[in-house]
């Protein structure tokens, strides 16, 4: 465990296990090296944000999490067992899930079936009713659009859906990968604020954004990196506080 | 043919990206004024052409088929059975077509051995169906007895389906789209040179229950009873597919990974055993079509997959691949016209034996098809998912 996570780790969580932890994680595709020798940990109940500019690692991050790639080196665990080197859907299947980048719906399948799909894995039918009508709530824009093919809503409408449908899993840890990428400012708005009530759920999230300002204003903690490695670690106040951040990703906001 | 399939999913984005060196080379091009043969597009003309040429023989040959004098213009009677004829043996290509739309919508890739997943169940049912008929027990028991021929057809096609997905496409999932294709060329000579090596090259007289051989009269019209079996059969199995795609859970993953594989394993669903259901529903409608095709014919050969399977596949390219109902209509377009069509657009020109031409007539339309609407009728424009 490197230093600043210690100093960084607020002190309600410090004592506890991590629900979700990288150990000395480094990442290839081929021979290109992308993730480099990555520390990070996230508690229960805890919302963290991963930083960082274009192509520094944060999809990678996420695509070694759930096994889509495996690490060249260090593990990944959860609940203090190693993930990495099992297959996605073992994975998806002990509690990570996912909205991805771009939200990729099934575009030609109704909203309903989408979100039935988060939960595929799930054989616990009166629970999986409970939680569609608890993701419904909400989304109360979802309700209405149940019947339609997700491929026709609106940019923000598959945002919702693709939220649900991770939701959908009952996860132990829950990723985003750039859930505002591509939408309205007034959507971005809307977006975090659901991300905020989702999180006074209770759940778990740990939130890839470019949007530095708006995820740190909901975070507890963050993590940036540049070039596939960890360069700061520190939480969400702090890191607003801080000069180098304030220039590099804070600046024009 | 091949290169058509291959290239009809790259649409008209293939060009984007060009360096902009050479958009400025094209511009500069264009300032020079092109000579009135350069300007004309000449790839549409020849098209419109061939269009008006197609339309105009069918037209006139339909004209003058009907026009024939009394002693040789075929009876209402011979129109029906035409009809007849091509409503079953479209239901049966409908039922072949279904494996290749599924397999095509979830692996993007032709399963050209398909045909020989429907020869290994007709081939492998015939032993059954033999040896009750020589016992008695297909007369005495017909309905238990075809039954039974049935399970082992879609046993041995469902076997043969899940084998070529393991062994030969499998670990080519990740190659270029024209190795699994050449791949499925090899899968499916070798299959028919395994059935010839071990049963012989010659056709094999296959039983058929004898209240089978007779006729219906449906609505006072008679009926081959074998044909009105076969669209029975084949509209029941594709209304029960149907339900099984939109309804079911199966039937949800299967079009989860057919659309995006990488997030519906991110909901949990096995990508790998999700495509071997897939292959092993196209064998059951390949067995299942494969006794009604030996029924109907009384025989089976080892090269009887080959001319159904191109038929089948252009059935499914037809009504656009990827899609069940497209293969449904597209079964029973291509059925139609090859038990009409001849008749009617050829006898005309006084075409001696106009069947012998329903072959050409079979890739006379995957070829127009391929070029007027490569994404089918029920298709839109791009080939169509599950
Ligand atoms: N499948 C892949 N094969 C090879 N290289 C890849 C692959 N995926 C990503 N990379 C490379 O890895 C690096 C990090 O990519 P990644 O997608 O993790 O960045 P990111 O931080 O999510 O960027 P963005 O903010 O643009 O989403 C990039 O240089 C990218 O080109
Ligand atoms: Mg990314």
């Amino acid at each position: 465990m490197s230093v600043p996570l210690d100093a960084a780790a607020p002190a309600a969580t410090a004592d506890r296990r991590p629900v979700l932890e990288l150990r000395g994680v480094s990442t290839h595709y081929g021979l290109v090296s992308v993730l480099r020798d990555v520390d990070m940990e996230i508690f229960p109940g805890e919302m963290v944000c991963l930083l960082g500019g274009n192509a520094s690692g944060k999809t990678t991050t996420l695509r070694t999490i759930l096994g889509y790639v495996q690490p060249s080196e260090g593990q990944v665990l959860l609940d203090g067992e190693v993930i990495s080197g099992l297959p996605t859907v073992e994975i998806v299947r002990r509690g990570v899930s996912m909205v991805p980048e771009n939200r990729r719906l099934f575009g030609s399948m109704t909203v309903r079936e989408n979100l039935l799909l988060g939960a595929y894995l799930r054989t616990d039918r009166a629970a999986v009713e409970a939680d569609l009508e608890r993701v419904l709530e909400t989304f109360p824009r979802v309700r209405e659009r149940l019947g339609q093919k997700a491929g026709t809503l609106s940019g923000g409408e598959q945002q919702m859906v693709a939220m649900g449908r991770a939701l959908m899993a009952d996860p132990k840890v829950l990723l985003m990968d750039e859930p505002s990428m591509g939408l309205a400012p007034v959507l971005v708005e809307q977006v975090f604020e659901i991300i905020r009530s989702i999180r006074a759920l209770g759940r778990t999230i740990f939130i890839v954004e470019q949007n530095a300002n708006m995820a740190l204003s909901i975070a507890d903690r963050g993590y940036v990196i540049q070039t596939g490695q960890v360069v700061l670690a520190d939480t969400a106040e702090n890191l607003l506080r801080n000069p180098l951040m304030r220039e590099a990703y804070l600046g024009e906001l | 043919m091949l290169g058509a399939v291959g290239g009809f999913a790259h649409g008209p984005h293939a060009e984007e990206g060009e360096p902009r060196s050479a958009a400025v080379t094209t511009t500069r091009v264009l300032a020079v004024r092109l000579r009135w043969y350069e300007r004309v597009p000449w790839r549409r003309v020849v098209l419109v052409v061939l269009g008006v040429a197609i339309v105009a023989v069918v037209v006139v040959g339909t004209m003058k088929t009907l026009g024939l004098p009394e002693a040789q213009r075929y009876t209402g009677q011979n129109w029906i059975n035409f009809v007849a004829r091509g409503i079953s043996q479209g239901a049966i290509l409908a039922m072949i077509a279904i494996g290749y739309s599924l397999v095509y919508g979830i692996l993007k890739m032709i399963n050209f051995a398909h045909g020989e997943v429907f020869m290994a169940g007709a081939f492998s049912s015939l032993f059954f169906a033999d040896a009750y008929a020589r016992s008695g027990f297909l007369d005495r028991h017909p309905v238990a007895a075809t039954l039974i021929c049935v399970a082992v057809a879609v046993a041995a096609s469902v076997l043969t389906a899940i084998l070529l997905e393991r062994l030969a496409y499998r670990p080519l999932r990740s190659a270029p789209r024209l190795v699994p294709l050449i791949a499925a060329v090899g899968a499916s000579l070798f299959l028919q040179n395994a059935f010839r090596g071990f049963f012989g090259p010659q056709p094999r007289g296959y039983p058929r229950p004898q209240v089978l051989g007779g006729q219906l009269s449906i609505l006072g019209v008679p009926f081959q009873r074998m044909q009105v079996l076969v669209f029975v059969v084949a509209a029941l199995s594709i209304v029960a597919l149907t339900f099984l795609v939109t309804r079911t859970k199966t039937g949800r993953s299967m079009r989860a990974v057919a659309e995006d594989r990488e997030i519906a394993s991110l909901m949990g669903i096995d990508v790998d055993r999700t495509i071997v259901v897939t292959f092993a529903i196209g064998g059951v409608f390949a067995g299942i079509a494969g006794v009604l095709y030996a029924m109907t014919f009384e025989q089976v050969q080892f090269t009887m997959g080959f001319r159904p399977g191109i038929a089948a596949f252009t059935a499914a390219v037809l009504g656009g691949i990827g899609s069940i109902s497209g293969a449904a209509l597209g079964g029973l377009l291509i059925g139609l016209l090859l038990n009409v069509g001849p008749a009617l657009f050829l006898t005309g020109f006084g075409i001696p034996s106009p069947f012998s031409l329903r072959d050409a007539f079979v890739f006379l339309v995957l070829v127009l098809v391929l070029v007027f609407r490569p994404g089918g009728l029920l298709g839109t424009g791009e080939p169509e998912k599950v």
